[in-house]
């Protein structure tokens, strides 16, 4: 994200930018007292532990998820993020030709010139801050193109620039801290769902009550839990807003033992996150992309950046993630000339008539 | 870990199981380091390093064996260091005979008892003698069915030698010098032999060895890392013995970088065996004295340090006196042998699995199990729980109602009739226990370091620490004992039990803390105190009741810098040697807790690390010969010329003014027998063992033997196992027939059991809660695809997995990570069984115990269950339920010709008695 950003004219409605490049702190009137704050997830030193999971549902107190049973999804049990998930890893099982292909892809991006735009504006770029032509590109054959290797990485609300999850709120409870992070008023959500199909990652849900009934598989009670709060009302991550105001690093940050989840002012993780993946193209790892450091993306670029060793596919995030109220503008000078055109056949269709 | 070249891990998955420590993995690796994992699976650990190495579960010396002959026959050993510094040139006696002389038997071994005279291993004596054997008896102890512990009689010291007047030669060209004798030991291990073997292919090898190689030697390090893949195998102790000879070859010991990291699992275990849980220690790695072996402290010294040795155990006596005052306090006294009859002795192997079976045999009362769920999480958990049924009483402490505490109404021999409830007569415990949130105290980590933490708040209800359940426990006993005259009760009631107590009238743990460092004593003032055997019963009750608050104890004078202090007279005190100083200056030392340890790369004020605050051990060996750093890169502690003491970046460990050049008297013992090159000052020589003359029961040199039960010959040697491995034929405990015998193919392929990351071993810490509960909630099997399409397992389905001792079930995880090796021929499937799971009713999740599949075989050094190898049968679908189920299991055994024989022959070819 740029520090000045530059506002694009055509995405203004009401003075509120819709997408692109901008500050979304001071778009919405904070005093701009804090940087804008994010996660940078380097998923190639993540060891899959889960104890952001564990550590995140501790700190918000959010209850057990699921029916206990194994999905067979390699190692992932919890599945997916949702309204009592918000830190989710997924792990990914991948032979060599997976692999081949993933490095090519990223060779692909990185080929492109940096940072890259898929057409309708891509959420993966392939890596350095400033495209040089002189930047040698990696050898196009890696030495060890292992035989198989095995993915992690831990998701998270991507804080978006523009996050369709606030853009869609009818009653306000989604807000964007001073901190430039999406946070949900529980005290207000009045539980209608409209931010569950606003949000482009899938991100968001409501809570049910927390779990589903225990599985009949062999007809045992499976750990029975107390009342779950806040059920009925939209859930995720805040990236730990309560903690943020006490200058606390968020909770699956924090404990993080290798430091794959790292938590800062947002403009320096992207700067450090191009640095990491320059660093592992320069060891021909050229499956190496960022994932949400791009503002000329459909969602303005995230708060939550990844460093991703495949295309976000693999990972179940979107390749292009594109705010719904992207289009807003347009629909609306749309929808005005529609208007007008409709008022004038109508003035039309009287004139006619008196004819 | 993070000042590492090069990271090998094997024989642990540390990615995995020790998440928080493998941070400095993960640094080593962003400084540049490689990381090379290998391991029978591809695990969390394999997932984030450079190369993963599949490896046939338990071949592991054939690899490292591999490794020690390229390294010497490349000529990729370190010199000046192997020559200074190990007993390389040492010359050994002419009667040792090798494993290739005897094919697969060194010389010494009694087929009936199973055990080794180490009498023709030790070193040639200078001017043509032979060591004299100082603890001559030894290996004559009484002992059980055959059952032999003689390596519990040692401390963590190792053998004692008498004085290290030894020969040597230092041209390496003697043919009976360790060096010479190690070449031809290990000539056997090439890599068509790990190829075979291991199921690892020479280029594979070759890449291991440059990278190893090309990460050692003045520069650079290379560190190993293990855990429990090495230590639970019935040579288990040879398989880290091997590392240490090929670190030591590489000149990777006691430098930063270097060494060989045993990854210890729970917060503390570490501190489990350096205060010990275990048998046959006492604190300080001190051995547990030996009935009729040890009958005077004398005696017991004469076996803990040789008179002429060398080195820091020279001061043992100093050691345990001061562990007799700490017990005894005022009781103590030169006159009554410093109170040494009140320990009580050894008379054969008492650990966890004798135990079970002496409750089986119907030969034990009661039974406290505390922080451990051995009804899930023991090698052959059945068994143990039909001998828990044996019991008069149990008493369990632990977080949650464990299987250990609900067996009697819900464990499976309950559901299929095995067992009856009603006729069941043990009495069942169970006492809550505070977590470590509830209660202060120190964790002592993988590095020896102790790190303090506070208490967060109160436990609930009767939830109680284990130092208030303890100290009550002993108070109530000793109100009981009170007055009484018996010779048996005098050590209780003679103990020192009187800590500072707090408001609520429980022990203060630093007072602990400050026993365990260590105090000068102070002789009483009035006659005997007030602790002894003679007084009221009312009175014995009240003792420190009174002294609320941290009131200086009686006897207890200043708290002492450090174990040099310790004094055989009965003027210290001291509960563990090895952490004195933790207390020094009155001060808790383990809390310190400056950010990243303050400057400099020991990061030496973040908590303490034993012994005496230094960080790396041995670190004398850090710089050369002649006290120089070997590198400015790797330099550690270095001889300071001008000040005329050690310095460098840790606390020396070594004699802090002893100069490189110095050369004692030949004959002085203990620490002033040290030469100023004689890095290891622990081992009687001051040398690093590249030969262990004494200390191992099972040979001087690391050796290749399968596991118990193995599907696959040993291609080295004749003798399939390790000769000396602790069996025990019993109908519970059956073993599957090995390559070459009959019925090997009923039991076609091997399993191994592990951790994963959320759960916490046998789950008592982790399946009771929902957040770790729900991230594996349940059981399951780990098989190849190949093994899959072999035995029509589909993945997520059930399957079925028989071993000789029981059949369970488990969900099928079908996976690449899992990949069949060509080994002698052929493919070898293997087959990954986690074991968090039990049976129960209490749990959020529960499962089938992967435990209950494997029997009991012992590592005749350290008593430890071979529970990373075995043999089993998979097939689809779920398992029998009832008496279906050992009917199954029955059926199995029938056709595999199975009795309580099978498998338990000490020698493979009866003929090599004779040899032996």
């Amino acid at each position: 994200m740029t520090s000045s950003p530059q506002r694009h004219s055509t995405g203004d409605l009401l003075g509120h930018q819709l997408h692109g490049p901008t500050d979304p702190i001071r778009d919405v009137g904070w005093d701009g007292t804090h940087a804008r704050k994010g996660f940078f997830t380097d998923t190639s030193i993540c060891i899959g532990c889960k104890a952001c999971e564990v550590a995140c549902k501790e700190w918000n107190r959010n209850p057990r998820d699921g029916d206990l049973e194994i999905t067979g999804w390699s190692y992932d049990n919890s599945q997916s993020l949702g309204a009592s998930t918000w830190r989710h890893v997924a792990f990914v099982e991948q032979d060599r030709e997976a692999i081949e292909a993933a490095r090519e892809s990223g060779r692909r991006l990185v080929s492109l010139g940096m940072p890259t735009v898929r057409d309708g504006g891509a959420g993966s770029e392939g890596g350095g801050a400033t495209p040089s032509p002189d930047t040698p590109l990696p050898p196009t054959s890696p030495p060890d193109t292992p035989e198989f290797r095995w993915l992690m990485a831990s998701d998270v609300c991507k804080h978006c620039t523009h996050a369709g999850c606030l853009d869609v709120c009818p009653t306000g409870a989604l807000m964007r801290t001073e901190f430039g992070t999406v946070v949900v008023q529980d005290d207000v959500c009045n539980g209608c769902g409209t931010c569950v199909a606003g949000c482009p990652f899938g991100v968001v849900e409501r809570r049910s009550d927390g779990t589903a009934a225990p599985t009949t598989r062999r007809g045992e009670r499976k750990g029975e839990q107390p009342a779950v709060p806040k059920e009925g009302v939209a859930q995720k991550c805040t990236l730990c807003y309560d903690r943020l105001r006490d200058e606390e690093t968020p909770a699956c940050a924090k404990t993080c033992p290798t430091t794959s989840i790292r938590f800062g002012d947002h403009d320096e993780l992207v700067t450090s996150a191009r640095a990491r993946v320059a660093e592992l193209h320069a060891k021909g790892m050229t499956e190496a992309r960022l994932y949400g450091a791009n503002e000329l993306d459909g969602v303005g670029g995230t708060g939550s950046v990844f460093l991703l060793l495949d295309e976000p596919e693999v990972y179940g995030l979107p390749p292009d993630p594109r705010v719904p109220t992207a289009d807003l503008g347009v629909m609306f000078d749309r929808a005005g000339i529609a208007a007008l055109g409709m008022i004038g056949a109508a003035v039309a269709a009287f004139v006619g008539a008196r004819r | 870990m993070a000042n590492s070249d090069c990271i090998v891990l094997q024989g642990g998955n540390m990615a995995e199981a020790h998440p928080v420590g493998f941070q400095w993995v993960a640094e080593a690796k962003a400084r540049g380091a490689t990381v090379i994992h290998i391991d029978p699976r591809f695990t969390r650990t394999s997932a984030v390093a450079d190369r993963h190495i599949p490896i046939r579960a338990g071949s592991d010396i054939v690899l490292l064996g591999a490794l020690i002959n390229h390294v010497i026959t490349h000529d990729l050993w370190f010199h000046e260091y192997v020559i200074a510094y190990t007993n390389a040139a040492t010359i050994v006696t002419e009667d040792f005979a090798d494993t290739d002389d005897l094919d697969g038997l060194f010389s010494g071994f009694d087929p009936e008892s199973g055990t080794y005279d180490s009498d023709t291993w030790e070193y040639a004596q200078a001017g043509g003698g032979e060591v004299e054997d100082a603890g001559g008896e030894k290996g004559e102890q009484s002992s059980t069915e055959g059952d032999h512990g003689p390596g519990d009689q040692l401390g963590s010291g190792g053998a004692p030698l008498e004085n290290a007047q030894v020969e040597r030669d230092e041209t390496l060209q003697h043919p009976r010098t360790v060096f010479q004798l190690l070449r031809r030991h290990y000539s056997r291990y090439t890599p068509a032999m790990v190829q075979e073997m291991c199921g690892i292919d020479a280029e594979t090898f070759a890449a291991l060895a440059e990278t190893i190689t090309s990460s050692s030697g003045r520069d650079r390090t290379t560190m190993w890392g293990y855990a429990t893949g090495w230590t639970q195998h019935t040579s288990g102790a040879q398989f880290i013995r091997a590392a240490a000879v090929l670190q030591l070859l590489l000149g990777n010991v006691g430098r930063p970088g270097g060494g060989i990291m045993a990854l210890r699992g729970h917060a503390s275990i570490q501190g489990s065996t350096d205060i010990p849980t275990l048998f046959n220690l006492l604190p300080g790695y001190l051995p547990m004295p030996v009935a009729g072996l040890h009958d005077t402290l004398a005696d017991y010294l004469d076996v803990v340090s040789g008179p002429g040795q060398k080195g820091f155990w020279g001061n043992a006596d100093a050691y345990t006196v001061s562990l007799l005052k700490a017990y005894f306090g005022e009781h103590a006294s030169a006159e009554n042998d410093w109170c040494f009859d009140h320990l009580p002795r050894l008379t054969g192997p008492h650990g966890t699995y004798q135990t079970m079976m002496e409750m089986l045999d119907g030969g034990v009362e009661g039974y406290f199990v505390v922080g451990q769920n051995p009804a899930v999480g023991s090698a052959n958990s059945r068994a143990q729980r039909l001998a828990l049924a044996q019991l008069k009483w149990l008493v369990v402490r632990d977080l949650s109602l464990i299987e250990t505490a609900t067996w009697w109404k819900d464990s499976p021999e309950v559901a299929s009739g095995e067992l009856r409830t009603e006729d069941i007569e043990t009495e069942v415990f169970f006492l809550p226990a505070a977590t470590h949130v509830e209660k202060a105290g120190s964790f002592t980590q993988t590095q020896r370091l102790l790190q303090w933490r506070h208490k967060a708040l109160d436990a609930p209800g009767d939830c109680q620490s284990e130092l208030d359940f303890y100290y009550h426990l002993g108070v109530r006993i000793r109100e009981l004992l009170a007055g009484s005259a018996d010779e048996r009760d005098r050590p209780l009631l003679e103990m020192t039990w009187d800590y500072a107590l707090d408001e609520h009238g429980d022990p203060e743990p630093e007072s602990v803390l400050k026993e365990i460092n260590g105090y000068e004593v102070v002789p009483a003032s009035g006659e005997g105190g007030d602790r002894t055997a003679g007084e009221g019963p009312g009175e014995a009750g009240d003792e420190g009741g009174g002294s609320a608050g941290s009131e200086a104890r009686e006897g207890v004078g200043r708290a002492l810098s450090g174990y040099a202090e310790l004094a055989a007279d009965g003027s210290t005190a001291c509960g563990c040697w090895i952490y004195s100083g933790v207390y020094a200056e009155e001060t808790n030392q383990a809390a310190r807790r400056t950010p990243h340890g303050g400057d400099g790369p020991a990061q030496a004020k973040w908590g303490w690390a034993w012994p005496a605050d230094r960080r790396i051990l041995y670190n004398r060996a850090s710089a050369d010969p002649d006290g120089r750093p070997w590198s400015e890169r790797k330099k550690w502690v270095w001889w300071d010329e001008e000040a005329g003491r050690w310095t460098g970046s840790d606390v020396p460990d070594f004699p802090a003014e002893l100069h490189p050049h110095h050369r004692p008297e030949p004959g002085t013992g203990g620490v002033d027998g040290l030469a100023g090159d004689d890095p290891f000052v622990m081992q009687s020589d001051g040398k690093g063992w590249l030969y262990a003359p004494k200390g191992l029961v099972d040979g001087p040199f690391p050796t290749h033997y399968e596991a118990a039960e193995s599907p696959v010959r040993n291609a080295l040697y004749t003798q399939q196992q390790n000769p000396t491995r602790m069996l025990y034929p019993r109908g519970y405990n059956l073993d599957a027939p090995s390559a070459g015998e009959a019925g090997v193919e009923v039991y076609p392929y091997v399993f191994t059991t592990y951790r994963l990351t959320e759960h916490h071993t046998a789950g008592g810490m982790s399946r009771w809660l929902p957040y770790l509960s729900e991230l594996q909630p349940e059981m399951f099997c780990e098989v190849s695809p190949a093994l899959a399409a072999e035995r029509g397992l589909t993945h997520n389905d059930w399957a079925t997995i028989v071993s000789p001792r029981a059949v369970i079930e488990a969900r099928v995880m079908v996976t690449d990570r899992m990949r069949p090796l060509r080994v002698d021929g052929r493919e070898v499937h293997q087959v990954g069984l986690p074991y968090h799971w039990g049976v129960g009713e209490e749990a959020i999740v529960t499962g089938d115990a992967a435990n209950d599949l494997l029997g009991v075989s012992l590592d005749a050094n350290t008593q430890i269950q071979e529970s990373k190898v075995a043999s089993c049968d998979v097939r689809p679908g779920r398992r029998p339920r009832g008496a279906a189920a050992e009917e199954l299991v029955a059926d199995y055994n029938r056709r595999a010709g199975v009795t309580p024989q099978t498998g338990n022959q000490r020698l493979t070819d009866p003929e090599q008695e004779g040899r032996g």
